[in-house]
């Protein structure tokens, strides 16, 4: 907090002293004036965005997962699925990204796909090592009880794997916010599917820097929010896990 | 009371009337990673009777948490057979399973066993009261005493409803008083609900209060060096001179005996 305030005083002191025009560089009263004239068309935009991620986030983490089970409990699987998946991390998706509004139009559903496809990833990994992780004599245990596949599953497996899981789809939401960033400015919208991505890059090319930024701030808010949500998730979710 | 905990019905009578664990001649061996075979045991025939207790002593690596795996049906041995009624194991890490409750751990053979959960709680929980383990109910593995973690763990394997239950060392990690008092309650919990049980310990003394039988373990590779039968009524006391003398003769098999007292 002391940090945040610190640099943000020293910011204020080099813009107000130096002689930057503030559609290069605004100072963060600059910013924050912005913030409270645009809160309205601010509050749109992130209401698009959060929907955005939101969806997007909820499909990475169910697409995620399944791959995840799917590649745990069949070796077959995991030779057919892990190299498409990790194949899919090297699309560039700023290419892929306006060949999407072509085939999908400028709707909701082509940023999805561009969200999806960068946050299922980082949910597959974790979930693949934590499933794997188990403590096999858990498993051993659980075989001398007469335990079937699906129970070893549910009672060890799934439960080890859950704060991986969720460490993954943390890691999800913050390059969630990236991806939701790169498809709303990489997908050309018309009107209704503006987002705060779309805002951040409009004001920058019309010389409005501070609403820029103050959408920026919006986001960078966004994203620690989701964060930290998750990390209370987890604790609800797993509270075995992260003790000392 | 210890009650309602019937033997499961798929189980199979153990082969040999009279007899619930037979293991004859049995040889098993690990590969280690550079590929060369380890032998853990060599030449091991023990035997357990309906409703005895066999203690299983030996130095630590000699092969008798293998042996339990043997029984318990977790490895298959390269020589030799093993006859064996359906076996529980007790393992020597409790591993109780840090998600669930001390009372959703002890009554987890019953889930397995598709028990409504309602109906695993409620039998666990009778039993609860029994270890003294009241009012922890709710609380998780790490909540728990080290004592206390180890009489889930007996519960879960009690609770399985299965005629043989296999102990590894189950009190092997607790300090002196609270292993005394364990003892205490394993036997008055076997006489109530009385199981076959192969007790692997590195006790002595536990081994010869505790058992009918005590088999001897050589260090590796493990074949067993004596077979001693305790025939002592029960309570029986640790200063029990028929005990004691017991107890020398298990040292002296162990190599450890002292020559001057004997
Ligand atoms: N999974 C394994 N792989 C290789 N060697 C093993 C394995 N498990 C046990 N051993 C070896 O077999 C021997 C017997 O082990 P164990 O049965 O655990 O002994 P104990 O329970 O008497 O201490 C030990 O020397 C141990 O190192
Ligand atoms: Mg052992």
């Amino acid at each position: 907090m002391l940090l945040v305030i610190g640099l943000l005083g020293a910011w204020e002191v080099y813009v107000d002293s130096s002689s930057t025009s503030s559609s290069i560089l605004p100072a963060p009263h600059s910013i924050a004036e912005a913030l409270w004239g645009n809160a309205g068309l601010l509050g749109h935009n992130l209401a698009i965005t959060a929907e955005e991620v939101g969806l997007g986030i909820l499909l990475a983490l169910a697409l995620g997962f399944v791959l995840a089970v799917l590649i745990h409990v069949s070796p077959l699987l995991r030779r057919a699925f892990y190299p498409l998946a990790v194949g899919s991390q090297a699309v560039p998706i700023a290419v892929i990204a306006p060949l999407l509004v072509l085939s999908w139009g400028f709707g909701l559903l082509p940023k999805l796909v561009v969200i999806v496809l960068i946050c299922f990833f980082p949910v597959l990994v974790t979930t693949v090592d934590g499933l794997a992780g188990v403590d096999a004599d858990q498993l051993k245990l659980l075989r001398t009880l007469d335990a079937s596949r699906w129970q070893s599953f549910r009672f060890a497996e799934l439960p080890a794997a859950l704060p991986a899981a969720i460490s993954g789809a943390r890691i999800a939401v913050t390059v969630g916010v990236i991806g939701a960033y790169i498809a709303e400015s990489q997908t050309a919208s018309i009107g209704a599917y503006a987002g705060l991505g779309r805002e951040i890059n409009s004001d920058i090319y019309a010389l409005q820097t501070p609403r820029a930024y103050a959408a920026a701030v919006v986001l960078f808010a966004f994203a620690i929010v989701c964060f930290y949500t998750l990390a209370l998730a987890e604790r609800r979710l797993a509270p075995w896990a992260n003790r000392p | 009371m210890f009650t309602g905990l019937e033997l499961s019905p798929r189980s199979p009578e153990a082969n040999r009337p009279g007899r619930s664990v037979s293991v004859i001649g049995v040889r098993s061996s690990y590969r280690d990673r550079s590929g060369a075979s380890l032998q853990a045991l060599t030449g091991v025939s023990l035997h357990a009777n309906h409703g005895e207790l066999l203690a299983v002593v030996g130095p630590s690596g000699c092969g008798k948490t293998t042996l339990l795996e043997l029984i318990c049906g977790l490895q298959s041995p390269d020589a030799g057979t093993i006859e064996c009624a359906p076996a529980a194991l007790m393992p020597q890490r409790d591993l109780l399973l840090p998600w669930l409750s001390a009372l959703d751990n002890a009554a987890l053979a019953l889930r397995i066993a598709h028990r409504p959960r309602a109906e695993a709680r409620a039998r666990a929980a009778g039993l609860f009261a029994e270890l003294g383990l009241e009012g922890f109910e709710q609380a998780h593995p790490h909540e728990l005493s080290g004592g206390m973690r180890q009489r889930v763990a007996f519960l879960r394997t009690l609770l399985s409803g299965k005629p043989v239950l296999c102990l590894d060392e189950p009190f092997g990690a607790l300090d002196a008083i609270t292993r005394t008092e364990m003892q205490g309650w394993l036997g008055r919990a076997l006489e109530r609900e009385p199981r076959t049980v192969v007790l692997v310990t590195h006790d002595v003394e536990e081994a010869v209060v505790l058992a009918d039988r005590v088999a001897v373990l050589s260090a590796r590779p493990g074949r067993v060096r004596a077979d001693l039968e305790v025939d002592l009524p029960r309570p029986r006391s640790r200063t029990d001179p028929e005990l004691i003398a017991l107890r020398e003769q298990a040292l002296i098999a162990l190599g450890l005996g002292a020559p001057c007292s004997a």
